[in-house]
């Protein structure tokens, strides 16, 4: 059995240690997702690592392009790739970029980067699934701040329309955006009654729960799902967590070893 | 056209069960055959063409082979950052369909008019942009469309557009047809305005003239080889289309022309860079900018005298 935990605190290093040699942002907005991809790439969903493309995976597809780094550090600490790929981000003759690219290295479903696209491909994803007959799942990660987007509304309307409950939709509910709190830069809320008017299946966690992560992704439901994932923006690094500023900083070694220490004692 | 496109699609769907067919809720009166064909490969995901391109590129991924089918503009430029990374960069399978070429739509006026969507469309790494002339060309490249590998953006007429083509002749993406050979001029077209040019064949033929007609029917991959057969003869070249002269097939041919390093007698016939803000019929409006037999012919008469 794998310590999520543990695993959950290597892959927190590896995001600040990329974010950290290749002078990259968005240390933060990937520290937020690490708790959840760590459950569904250690513990929950069915994978081939060996064959990435196999027809009976779980697919999942994070929109929020900008979080790559935890993507990346996930995929490599599950073995889709060499982890020394994890020092050739964002940096020249690299071969992971900034955002997603889904050429790059086997297990990243879709590219993505630009806010707003990724429901509406898993809406494609959980249809044609259907199509196939094929029993697999679609879990799609969303930013908060992407809900800002109109795009996401139209697949928000339409997967309950087609009853997709082969579909699960996470929000990463951080609470910051680009240029500032979520809900005073474009309030949201009351954002679980606007999901249960869509008619989705709602459940509402703490985000860096495990028996919550657990709980809501195992609860059957003949609806598509959405998860709405209270989470900390820089989650694990206390200089890091809800600060704006961590959507653009990165670490210099000082601050990296700083987190190491704190990650590793918490 | 639009008839052609359906049947043709119907009959790519009974081959072929990863056809499936998306459309934005347009198509009354046109895709019921599909839909009564095929109900569960239809998809009307409402009025929402952002979500219908990124759906059909996620379906893609899965390997299905998604059409999207709505009026011009809609499919193609509305949607249009869903279609550069859903589509061009994700080289999905995506058949964006497009349905009212140049000003096809007339009095509905110039939101419903597509103008800009070949040079758009030709700016995306990747897009291969096919423009046919007559409804043979629709039926070929929709045939050809099943097994090709990337996205396809087909513009469609819609105006009852007669047959050109020889039927017999072949067919191939990235491949003009030469619908007829000629030593004093060549008309090189594309899209709807097919017909319009095969009228000023048969007057110049009537003045004993001899020129060629070319039917453009795919942007891109551009089909230069074309191009530099008229340069050889050293003949005048006219291109025509109903879209914007900036951007679109006179563009590309000039772009060869160019970079060919010879000069000949070229000249673009299009629309000059403006919206349409009359009101009236297809063909009223093609005449407000030019595009007709009369005009086109003067042109021609201007050029090689």
């Amino acid at each position: 059995m794998v310590n999520l935990v543990a695993t959950a605190k290597e892959i927190r290093k590896k995001i600040l240690y990329m974010n950290h040699y290749s002078n990259a942002s968005h240390s933060g907005s990937g520290l937020s997702t690490v708790d959840i991809l760590t459950f569904l790439y250690f513990k929950y969903m069915n994978l081939n690592v060996e064959n990435a493309k196999d027809e009976t995976r779980d697919r999942f597809l994070l929109s929020k392009g900008h979080g790559s780094a935890a993507l990346y550090a996930t995929l490599g600490l599950r073995g889709y790739f060499p982890l020394e790929y994890l020092d050739k981000f964002y940096v020249d003759g690299g071969i992971l970029p900034g955002h997603l690219d889904k050429e790059a290295v086997p297990g990243v479903e879709i590219s993505a980067g630009s806010l707003g696209h990724g429901l509406g491909l898993a809406v494609g994803f959980a249809l044609a699934l259907k199509q196939k007959k094929n029993k697999a799942e679609v879990i799609v990660m969303i930013s908060d701040g992407e809900l800002n987007e109109g795009s996401i509304w139209e697949p928000l309307l339409l997967a309950p329309h087609h009853n997709l409950d082969n579909l699960t939709v996470v929000v990463d509910y951080n609470k910051i955006q680009s240029f500032g709190i979520t809900n005073e830069v474009l309030n949201l809320e009351p954002l679980n009654q606007k999901i249960l008017a869509f008619n989705w299946h709602l459940i509402e966690i703490d985000g860096h729960n495990f028996e919550e992560i657990e709980k809501a992704f195992t609860e059957k439901t003949n609806k598509p799902k959405l998860i709405l994932a209270h989470t900390i923006k820089g989650k694990g690094v206390s200089f890091m967590e809800n600060k704006l500023e961590w959507h653009y900083r990165s670490p210099n070694k000082e601050l990296l070893e700083q987190a190491f220490i704190e990650i590793d004692a918490a | 056209m639009r008839k052609t496109f359906i049947k043709t699609l119907v009959s790519l769907a009974a081959k072929n069960e990863r056809v499936i067919l998306i459309t934005p809720d347009i198509g009354y009166s046109v895709l019921e055959e599909f839909q009564n064909a095929y109900p569960s490969r239809f998809f009307n995901v409402g009025i929402a063409e952002q979500n219908a391109i990124s759906i059909a590129a996620g379906m893609a991924l899965e390997g299905m082979i998604p059409y999207v089918y709505t009026i011009n503009p809609f499919v193609c430029m509305r949607p249009f950052e869903q279609i550069r990374v859903d589509v061009a960069y994700m080289k999905t399978n995506v058949r964006i369909v497009g349905v009212g070429a140049g000003f096809s739509y007339g009095a509905a006026g110039a939101t419903h008019h597509s103008i800009e969507d070949i040079a758009i469309m030709r700016a995306l790494p990747g897009m291969t942009v096919i423009c046919p002339g007559d409804p043979w060309e629709v039926e070929q490249a929709m045939n050809a469309s099943l097994d090709y590998i990337g996205p396809i953006f087909l513009r469609l007429g819609k105006q009852g557009e007669p047959i050109i083509n020889d039927i017999t002749s072949s067919f191939k993406i990235g491949k003009a047809t030469i619908i007829k050979e000629g030593k004093d001029l060549a008309i090189i077209t594309t899209s709807n305005t097919l017909e319009i040019c095969n009228g000023v064949m048969n007057q110049l033929q009537q003045k004993g003239i001899s020129a060629s007609l070319i039917s453009m029917h795919t942007i891109k991959p551009f089909d230069a080889e074309c191009v530099r057969q008229i340069l050889d003869k050293g003949i005048p070249v006219i291109t025509v289309e109903e879209h914007n002269i900036i951007g679109g097939l006179g563009s590309a041919v000039a772009e060869v022309i160019a970079e060919s390093g010879r000069g000949i007698k070229f000249k673009r016939i299009g629309v000059e860079d403006a919206y349409s803000h009359y009101v009236g019929s297809h063909n009223y409006i093609r005449e407000k900018f030019g595009i007709s037999e009369s005009n086109i012919l003067k042109i021609v008469m201007e050029l090689i005298n």
